[in-house]
């Protein structure tokens, strides 16, 4: 037993197929208590007022944002490596999920951005650092859409996702270097001093596993939506040349 | 090796005029930028060593598809695919001629735009270095671009949008070192920087650029 | 019952609703895909089947 037997798309959608209904229930569950908790049962900051409800979007959503391209990333060495085609799908499954996650944590950052630093936008390291992932999913999606064979699609955009990474870390450390913060430290961590305070605390780590679950879910459900359509390419191209 | 970098040289110079366009167009952008802002020579001469930056990235960009594409169409690629030169190589030659042929003639040229954006004289020594070092990783980031887009039918605008965001570390150290030459500050730091990531991109994208590039004749 | 939001009411309500309404569109053009993909396969798998041994 190994996990490459679930390289295999029959297998992968059996264990797919059990996974899911967890993975969807846990996440809705997981989201509405994060979110309900944080929205009625959390007191206001008393310098930040109502607008800290906002942290339980906002964080959960860049967290995603961030791990989903980690997720690409390794999606793709395993298709460039062991060209497990499951690997692959499951790359180009994650991409739209990981942009409008992006664009949750942008947008909600500038909607608290402006009552609290008197602005919707600044050109923080943070900040801007995000405004550069949302470019490069932009560009591995229109990268995945513009090939026309899929499985140089998948090649070259596991090439782009690769080097894309390593100038997106760049881009962050020269980011950092160009510009002073604004944006506050990571809200968790694991020196208790930096940490937010325990009220605020567990109802978004439960946001947060909320999010990720649903990002299971949704990346399982599509990547299975990315195997029917190329088991249906498959299929009808077998059939053309008969008649 | 230097049969091909001449080849591609003389075609940069004969066929319509690649050379000459690159060139053009950094002029044409850095004239246009008074016009948009405003001709007050101190707003000018702040914001003079980025835009002088962002044209010559710009002058660069618009060059790339021409990069491989038309190698693409003739077959010449696949010539170079199966020739006994390693395909990295012929790819860093290939960033070595856009260089030369785009690159080069912009970092002569800054200085005398530089003149017309009010720019302070204390930086242009900083802005020829700084483009100096800056555009070789412009063309090799350029390359990798092309390659991977060299097979998608009106892939101009689609490079474009893939090149870009890559070109955001260079652009920001570049702009750096010249803003901070121009303001008589330090400007080891973003210098030096700018110079391991050109040298990086140069020893390390011509991979990249050759894998993406025998994915898509394959 | 509705938590006291004060003056920053319209923010705080902006922010979810624009979240939720994000990710209600991404489900739905996931499912609606989803749902489209996979009825198309087993339409052409019914069709492949009577000429063919897959």
């Amino acid at each position: 037993m190994s996990i490459w037997e679930y390289a295999n798309p029959v297998r992968f959608l059996a264990l797919s197929a059990k996974v899911q209904p967890f993975a969807w229930a846990a996440a809705a569950i997981g989201i509405l208590v994060g979110l309900l908790w944080g929205f009625f049962g959390t007191p206001d900051d008393f310098r930040q007022g109502s607008t800290v409800k906002i942290i339980y979007l906002h964080v959960p959503a860049a967290w995603i944002a961030i791990n989903a391209w980690i997720m690409m990333l390794l999606a793709s060495l395993v298709w460039l490596v062991r060209r497990h085609h499951v690997s692959a799908l499951a790359a180009k499954a994650a991409a739209p999920v990981g942009l409008v996650m992006t664009v949750i944590g942008l947008l909600t950052g500038a909607i608290w951005g402006q009552p609290m630093w008197g602005t919707w936008w600044a050109w923080d390291p943070r900040l801007t650092s995000f405004l550069i992932l949302f470019l490069f999913y932009l560009g591995y999606i229109a990268l995945w859409e513009a090939v026309e064979d899929p499985d140089t699609a998948a090649d070259l955009t596991s090439v782009l996702c690769l080097v894309g990474s390593v100038f997106a870390l760049l881009s962050r450390y020269a980011v950092l270097f160009w510009s002073q913060g604004l944006h506050q430290g990571a809200s968790l961590s694991l020196d208790k001093e930096e940490n937010i305070s325990n009220v605020f605390w567990l109802p978004l780590i439960i946001s947060i596993a909320g999010f990720t679950l649903l990002f299971l879910a949704l990346v399982l459900y599509r990547t299975g939506t990315e195997i029917s359509l190329r088991r249906a390419r498959a299929i009808s191209a077998r059939l053309e040349p008969r008649g | 090796m230097i049969a091909l970098l001449i080849r591609d040289l003389r075609l940069a110079l004969r066929a319509g005029g690649g050379f000459g366009l690159g060139l053009a167009f950094f002029l044409i952008i850095t004239l246009l930028v008074p016009f948009s802002v405003g001709p007050q020579s101190q707003l000018l001469s702040t914001i003079a060593p980025g835009v002088l930056w962002m044209g010559a990235l710009l002058a660069c960009l618009l060059s790339l598809d021409r990069l491989l594409a038309l190698d693409f169409e003739d077959g010449t690629l696949d010539v170079l695919a199966t020739a006994p030169l390693p395909l990295e190589a012929a790819l860093a030659v290939k960033g070595l001629a856009h260089w030369i042929t785009t690159g080069l003639p912009l970092v002569i040229a800054a200085p005398f735009l530089a003149v017309l954006l009010n720019m302070p004289p204390q930086g242009f020594a900083w802005l020829v270095i700084s483009l100096a070092l800056g555009t070789p990783a412009l063309s090799m980031i350029g390359t990798f671009g092309a390659a991977l887009t060299v097979g998608i039918k009106r892939g101009g605008l689609l490079l474009s949008l893939l090149v870009l965001p890559l070109y955001v570390p260079t652009l920001i150290f570049g702009a750096e070192a010249a803003r901070r030459g121009a303001a008589g500050m330090a400007v080891e730091t973003p210098l030096f920087v700018l110079a391991g990531m050109s040298l990086a991109c140069i020893a390390l994208l011509p991979f990249a650029a050759a894998a993406a590039l025998r994915m898509t004749l394959r | 019952m509705m938590p006291e939001l004060g003056k920053y009411a319209f923010e705080v309500l902006s922010a979810y609703g624009l979240s939720l309404l994000l990710i209600v569109a991404l489900l739905a053009v996931t499912l609606r895909r989803g749902r489209r993909a996979r009825a198309a396969l087993r339409q052409i798998e019914a069709e492949a089947r009577p000429d063919g041994k897959s």
